[in-house]
């Protein structure tokens, strides 16, 4: 019956996405599309609205007008936690992870199971979580780290900690922020090899301000500045825009 | 009990047999009974504070008013010890015999709907229980699913204190006024006044506050446990794992409430009486200076914690009845400013480590070389 050009079945579709703070519009008539299996980086200069996008489709902060569906859902209509299990999970710019508890109690709570009140009170460490706790303590180079508290961990460490505890989680569309900014030559590599590793079977989107490590990993480019896009596509596409040489590149 | 882990470490092992001594063995063994009830009173203030250590050691949720469900627990009990040292034969010289006598002074002339059921031993026990749950969950729903937290919770659940002793002091016919509910006798025709149910009393409330650690202890080492600490230190972190932050604060300030309430409840059986000045801000707050000195992280520091810091009131308000209040002030600061984990963190920061390398250096010398004491984390 479906007779020419059809729309493609997107993952996540903002659409006309607008917050204002006080008059200010941090994002203006935002419109973009992250198919399944996507790979999408968002750079842009400070105070382009690029990490205001990200508190927006999570769910922290809440959109003035537009729309953010995923899979069909509304986002802009559910809160936090019903975001999360609808399958969105964020990792944000400084890695916040809970120091006084263990690596391993650190990606036990991120184990979607027993999240309500009385769930948590009759939870069960048993062999489906351990085992699953050391699969993703393995990719995220922590196997051997999983009695030590998060606070003696390095600032890479947490970084990978909170991506693990992401991870953990499963979700179908991955948010990063900034996850290479202040990690060594060597941790970025390692970083590199790791998103590339899980962004099978998932979407990802990443704020980065490091072109190399942009160009390592990106299907598509979006170029967002005062709140709106300046450009959008492939990386090679994007860095020969004038347009994003002049307010971004170019300096 | 808890797959993996055990129910107690090395420390809280140490503190559970040492308090089950001092509690069961030497304090009735070396007190009279008079100091054994004081002894008793101080320990319905270890409920309150055993609940602060879960909502606010491991939560991060002040509350200043505690009192509040003290008293809630104490004032349910008194109800019904009330109606029952009101029988009509011991109140037959009143205008209307049967009701409490408060009542009959500010002319009343039968009993308010809201006393009728508190003739009912069951009915005043499930009180005791749930109305300060009920209104802790709806003080809780009101302000977490807003948001409202730190500061200005802790503001706000002072003007809940203030607001209710103002209420209780105002509606005197009611609720018996400043002087509160008083000359409370009987238990189901068992006197609670003699030196033998003293005793009595003593057991059944050392009984009970074991169980009420036990069942702090197992809350803490549930999932439920780590989430607490996991909000207290990042709690979008917590929210954007997929947890509902509103509903488990709303959880621990409730499971404080009940606490409180026990304490309470248990307050007016060992005293005798229940008035405003324990519902207030200054009782509030005493509270907490109780756990902060014990140590807001340890259930047992906190127990220890209140037995002090009352022997101290006690004592010092005897002698320097004036200066006690500065002393009070001066020691929440000073633990405040040094000992951030109170005797707790001293215990385990300085005690225990010297205990350790003693016992280490002991074993070393009578030839077990390998052997050396495990440091347990100090909590």
């Amino acid at each position: 019956m479906l007779i020419g050009h059809q729309p493609k079945e997107f993952l996540l579709a903002v659409e006309a996405l607008t917050v204002s703070f006080d008059g200010f519009k941090a994002v203006n008539d935002l419109s973009f599309y992250v198919e399944e299996n996507e790979i999408r980086v968002i750079i842009g200069p400070n105070g382009a609205g690029k990490t205001t996008v990200l508190d927006l489709i999570c769910g922290k902060t809440k959109a003035t007008s537009g729309s953010i569906q995923f899979r069909g859902k509304e986002l802009t209509k559910l809160r936090e936690n019903e975001i999360v299990k609808a399958g969105v999970g964020r990792k944000f710019q400084t890695p916040s992870v809970f120091e006084d508890l263990s690596v391993f109690e650190n990606l036990e709570i991120s184990f979607p199971r027993g999240r309500t009140v009385f769930g948590s009170l009759t939870f069960q460490r048993d062999s489906v979580v351990k085992d699953r706790v050391e699969e993703v303590a393995e990719m995220i180079f922590l196997k051997d780290r999983l009695k030590t508290s998060a606070a003696e961990l390095s600032h890479g460490q947490k970084q990978w900690l909170e991506i693990g505890m992401l991870l953990i989680q499963n979700p179908d569309l991955l948010m990063l922020d900034e996850p290479v900014a202040g990690m060594s030559v060597s941790e970025r590599a390692k970083t590199a090899e790791l998103l590339n590793r899980i962004i099978k079977d998932r979407s990802v989107l990443v704020i980065e301000h490091d072109m190399k490590f942009v160009e390592d990993i990106a299907h598509k480019v979006t170029v967002l500045h005062q709140g709106q896009i300046l450009s959008e596509g492939t990386m090679e596409r994007v860095k020969n825009d004038p347009k994003v040489v002049e307010v971004y590149l170019g300096h | 009990m808890i797959i993996n882990s055990r129910f107690f470490n090395r420390s809280e092992l140490i503190g559970f047999v040492s308090l089950l001594l001092l509690l069961v063995v030497i304090l009735p063994l070396a007190l009279d009974v008079f100091r054994l009830n004081l002894v008793a009173k101080y320990l319905t203030y270890a409920f309150v504070a055993i609940g602060l250590v879960l909502c606010w050691g491991y939560g991060g949720i002040l509350s200043l008013g505690q009192g509040v469900f003290f008293g809630l627990g104490g004032y349910c009990m008194a109800m019904f010890l009330k109606l029952e040292a009101s029988s009509v034969a011991n109140t037959k010289i009143q205008s209307t015999p049967g009701i409490p006598d408060f009542m009959d002074w500010n002319q009343l002339t039968q009993l308010p709907f809201f006393w009728k059921p508190f003739q009912s031993f069951p009915f005043a026990l499930a009180a005791i229980i749930l109305v300060p749950a009920i209104f802790a969950f709806i003080i809780g729903a009101a302000m977490f699913k807003r948001r409202v937290g730190g500061v200005y919770f802790a503001i706000i659940t002072q003007a809940v204190a203030a607001i209710l002793t103002i209420l209780i002091v105002g509606q005197q016919g009611y609720t018996g006024g400043i002087n509160g509910i008083t000359d409370l006798r009987t238990l189901h025709g068992w006197d609670i006044r003699t030196d033998h149910a003293k005793l009595i009393l003593y057991f059944v409330e050392v009984f009970l506050l074991f169980v009420a650690i036990l069942v702090a202890q197992f809350i803490r080492l549930t999932k439920l446990g780590r989430i607490l600490v996991a909000m207290r230190e990042q709690e979008d972190r917590v929210r954007f794992s997929g947890y509902s932050v509103a509903n488990f604060k709303i959880f621990a300030f409730c499971a404080a409430a009940v606490f409180a309430a026990v304490g309470g409840a248990l307050f007016t059986l060992e005293v005798g009486f229940m008035s405003p000045s324990f519902v207030g801000i200054v009782p509030s707050i005493e509270m907490v200076i109780y756990t902060a000195v014990g140590g807001r992280l340890s259930i047992f520091g906190a127990v220890y914690g209140t037995i002090l810091v009352n022997f101290a009131k006690t004592s010092l308000s005897e002698t320097f009845p004036q200066l006690w209040l500065f002393g009070l002030g001066a020691l929440f600061i000073a633990v405040v400013l040094a000992f951030p984990n109170g005797l707790a963190g001293i215990w385990g920061d300085y005690v225990q480590p010297r205990i350790d390398r003693l016992l280490a250096s002991r074993t070393k010398k009578s030839g077990n070389g390998g052997l050396v004491a495990n440091g347990a984390p100090a909590e």
